[in-house]
């Protein structure tokens, strides 16, 4: 572990502008295509890791990415009514889950889930960014740094506070476990 | 593999509760590519012309364009086909949105609907899952109500739903096809679909398109997008704002009706009002615009926002439209825009043709101010301009009094009213309503479009040439200084020469060859998209579209693994064009029924006309009826057209015999 806490790290985000969406799911038949094998060689939004929510009635469109996968379902859900409109369980989430159809390839079940278009070399932008002319998606790249190792301090008085809750005894095993493992 | 299309179509067969998953021959997409192409042949194969409209043997056939759901933008198209109750021709009626991709994904070219259900049912598509299923709950429920609770029964929220309203329940022979987003309205394809029971078809697909070059067709897309962003910026100069630029005619966005308001006819497509469009009228429709619009939308995989979601008090109670359907109420009515925009709701529920529709009830109320109808045929019938209107539509939906007889049409209508009511059935081609214009000097480009073409819908044949000349030589030489659309440089010089005035203007110039020429350039460009699913917003209606004929036999063959250039494109493209002529010719078509609207121009040139006609029919390789010949027929491998055309005493005998090599006319490419 090292000390120096000035490394930058870059961050990468799609920004969505629900406003702006015109609903015509190119990022999804884009993205499709793009993590196609070969590259391109076919489309099909039910292996997109973008789908866009749509209520064309009630004027919603939400394009929403496919984020981590989670072996269990959450212990709570949620549920969304937005004018009047009630949208089915879970609508609005990015986690690839077993509780719904969402994010995950049609015939395998394996988890999907965006990369930003990842290659080499890489993309200017993802593509859906770059398909999307009304400009609803937008892509923003800024370097920060990285998050300052807490101060030792801060460690002890962790490492008290179990202590206190478990004895110091198992405290010490289960460090020496770790670092073993380590 | 096959690319681009899944080589499968699903028939239904609604007598018999059948459902088949049936593979195509490859060959047929070598010979029509898809959507209209392979349509038509289907047509000619199974629907003998003795076929009547409200038959259990009358296909309904949903054939979706042959690059649908590949990445190519814009290609989104479903052709819907059925032999039309109101023309009983071969119709072809387009939608776009989103229900031919998600029928693609589902594994299908085309929807295949014969017989006719005992019940109203629905059809539920979940990729290789087919049922029918009940649809009792749902009779008498307007278009997108139907497309919702369906949503909701199947617990499907993203299934796509194509279904009818009451007017296609009830077989109003401009019933539409309504999917949302879009609608196929032309020509009763909606009437069709009700009398075969069946309300509503709804899909949801998982499988892929496959893609044969991708690389190459990537960049093809690609180059498309970036061309639409420019051309987005740069508006043709010289043009009315709403087709300045690409997409449909932009009445979603752009505010300014002056040009249709002030030159297309109000009423029953009868009064010019030339100083319509003040200040005053434009401020108070740029607020119902601005109130009422809730979003621009766009079709599947395209970036252009033609179509909006219109409100109608509430969001809930919304509909979506797009193009020259904001007007037509209104205009009929000699209303204002708000009451076009909410009459249009009810009018969409029901799902009908608003060009059909609005156009039919002012014809009623024209008889009744003539007293050809009276009062006592319509009872009830509201005091106020725009209660007249609600009422007729409601009458005409659901068939009731005189309502049972304007369903038909004005041109069935007036027919069976009589008493002298044909004169005011006086806007139609081929027995169906055309866009109200009334204009003064012949126009011999719109002449022969209005003549031939198949569809009877201007918008479907007119495009990619200049509707008019530019006033000066300088805008001229602007315009064609980077018209890389054009077939060759021709083109430009008949444009150049152009003039609004003098010797080289209307009717006299562009001259009938060159007017051959370039109604033949522009209907062949409809007859490609047709055939591929590229909506015309992208390609053959506006001027310099991103997709023309020296791009289009590259994306397709990339797309669909075929080996495609000009020449062999328009090869096919020309054996589409004859085969729709033959379905109907088949069925009685003649150069009579090929005429305009009586009164569409005032300054009319009989022997002009005729000229036009008889090089414009040589030009195709008809003859001077107007059927295509024997050397034609041969040269686009459509012999067993002609042995049809022989049997049936078409065709003459005599001249039969194997054509001479380079002996067939076509000057048509």
């Amino acid at each position: 572990m090292t000390s120096d806490s000035s490394k930058p790290r870059t961050i990468k985000t799609i920004k969505i502008n629900v406003d702006k969406c015109n609903g015509c799911r190119a990022c999804e038949v884009i993205c499709s295509a793009f993590h196609a094998q070969p590259r391109y060689s076919s489309t099909n939004p039910a292996r997109a890791r973008v789908r866009v929510i749509r209520e064309p009635l009630a004027s919603i469109y939400v394009p929403v990415y496919a984020g981590e996968y989670t072996a269990a379902e959450c212990a709570g859900r949620d549920k969304y009514t937005i004018d009047g409109k009630e949208y089915a369980e879970c609508a609005f989430c990015r986690a690839s889950c077993p509780s719904r159809g969402f994010f995950k390839e049609p015939d395998s079940d394996l988890p999907l889930k965006c990369d930003m278009c990842e290659s080499d070399p890489s993309l200017k932008e993802p593509l859906c960014v770059q398909w999307c002319l009304t400009d609803a998606l937008t892509f923003e790249e800024r370097q920060v740094e990285e998050t300052p190792a807490p101060a030792p301090e801060e460690v002890d008085a962790g490492l008290e506070a179990l202590a206190n809750k478990h004895g110091w005894d198992k405290v010490r095993d289960a460090l020496g476990r770790l670092a073993k493992e380590e | 593999m096959r690319y681009a299309e899944t080589g499968f179509n699903l028939e239904v067969d609604l007598t018999r509760g059948s459902i088949e998953r049936v593979p195509t021959d490859p060959r047929l997409t070598e010979l029509h590519l898809g959507g209209l192409g392979t349509n038509a042949r289907m047509f000619w194969d199974r629907v003998p012309p003795e076929v009547e409209p409200f038959s259990p043997d009358n296909l309904l056939v949903f054939g979706t364009g042959l690059l649908v759901g590949t990445p190519a933008p814009g290609c989104n198209r479903t052709v819907v086909s059925c032999i039309s109750p109101q023309t009983r021709f071969f119709a072809f009626s387009m939608m776009g949105g989103f229900w031919g991709p998600e029928l693609k994904l589902a594994g299908y070219d085309k929807l295949v609907v014969r017989g006719r259900s005992p019940e109203l049912v629905y059809l539920w598509i979940n990729d290789g899952k087919v049922e029918i299923r009940d649809a009792s709950r749902l009779r008498g429920l307007g278009s997108l109500e139907t497309a919702e609770l369906i949503r909701q029964e199947l617990n499907e929220p993203h299934a796509q739903v194509a279904s009818i309203g009451l007017a296609g329940e009830n077989r109003v022979f401009f019933a539409s096809i309504e999917q949302g987003r879009s609608s196929a309205s032309r020509l009763g394809v909606g009437a069709v679909m009700g009398d075969k029971n069946l309300k509503a078809v709804a899909v949801k697909g998982s499988q892929d398109i496959n893609i044969a070059r991708p690389a190459e067709f990537l960049q093809m897309c690609n180059e498309a997008l970036q061309f639409i962003k420019v051309r987005e910026k740069n508006p043709i100069p010289g043009v009315m704002p709403i087709l300045a630029g690409l997409g449909s005619p932009q009445e979603m966005a752009i505010h300014d009706e002056k040009w249709h308001t002030e030159n297309f006819a109000w009423g029953n497509a009868r009064h010019r009002r030339k100083d319509f469009w003040t200040d005053e009228v434009k401020e108070a429709w740029t607020g119902t615009m601005e109130t009422m619009r809730t979003r621009l939308l766009s079709c599947y995989n395209c970036p252009m926002k033609c179509g909006a979601a219109i409100s109608v008090d509430t969001r809930m109670c919304s509909y979506m439209m797009k193009c020259f359907s904001k007007l037509t109420y209104t205009m009929a009515a000699f209303a204002d825009l708000n009451f076009g925009l909410r009459i249009a709701q009810k009018a969409t529920e029901h799902g009908v043709d608003a060009f059909s529709a609005p156009q039919t009830m002012a014809f009623a109320l024209e008889l009744l101010e003539a007293g050809i109808l009276t009062e006592k045929d319509m009872p009830g019938l509201p005091a106020s301009n725009e209660g007249k209107f609600y009422w007729l539509l409601d009458r005409i939906v659901r068939r009731e009094g005189i309502g049972d007889i304007l369903a038909n049409g004005t041109y069935w209508a007036a027919k069976e009213i009589g008493k002298g009511a044909e004169e005011y059935a006086h806007n139609n081609i081929k027995k169906t309503e055309q866009l109200p214009l009334k204009l003064g000097m012949l126009n011999p480009i719109y002449f022969l479009m209005y003549c031939t073409g198949e569809k009877a819908n201007i918008t479907q044949i007119e495009g990619n040439f200049p509707q008019a000349p530019f006033n000066t030589r300088e805008e001229r030489e602007a315009f064609v200084a980077n018209w890389e659309q054009v077939p060759d440089e021709r083109f430009k010089q008949w444009f150049l020469e152009w003039e609004t005035r003098g010797e080289k203007s209307i009717p006299q110039y562009p001259s009938v060859d060159a007017t051959c020429e370039i109604v033949h350039w522009q209907e062949k460009m409809h007859y490609i998209d047709d055939a591929t699913g590229m909506c015309a917003g992208l390609s053959s209606f506006p001027l310099k579209p991103p997709f023309h004929i020296h791009i289009l036999p590259k994306l397709i063959s990339c797309g669909a693994g075929l080996d495609l250039d000009e020449a062999r494109l328009n090869h096919v493209t020309r054996r589409n064009r004859t085969l729709v002529r033959a379905n109907n010719i088949r069925r009685g078509l003649t150069r009579e029924d090929e005429k305009p609207p009586e009164d569409h121009w005032r300054k009319r040139f009989p022997e002009l006309e005729k000229k036009l006609l008889d090089e414009y029919y040589k030009f195709k390789g008809w003859n001077l009826d107007g059927i295509p010949t024997h050397a034609t027929l041969h040269e686009l491998d459509l012999d067993y057209v002609a042995e049809d055309f022989l049997r049936r005493g078409i065709l003459p005998r005599e001249t039969a015999s194997p054509p001479l090599p380079g002996s067939s006319k076509g000057g048509a490419a």
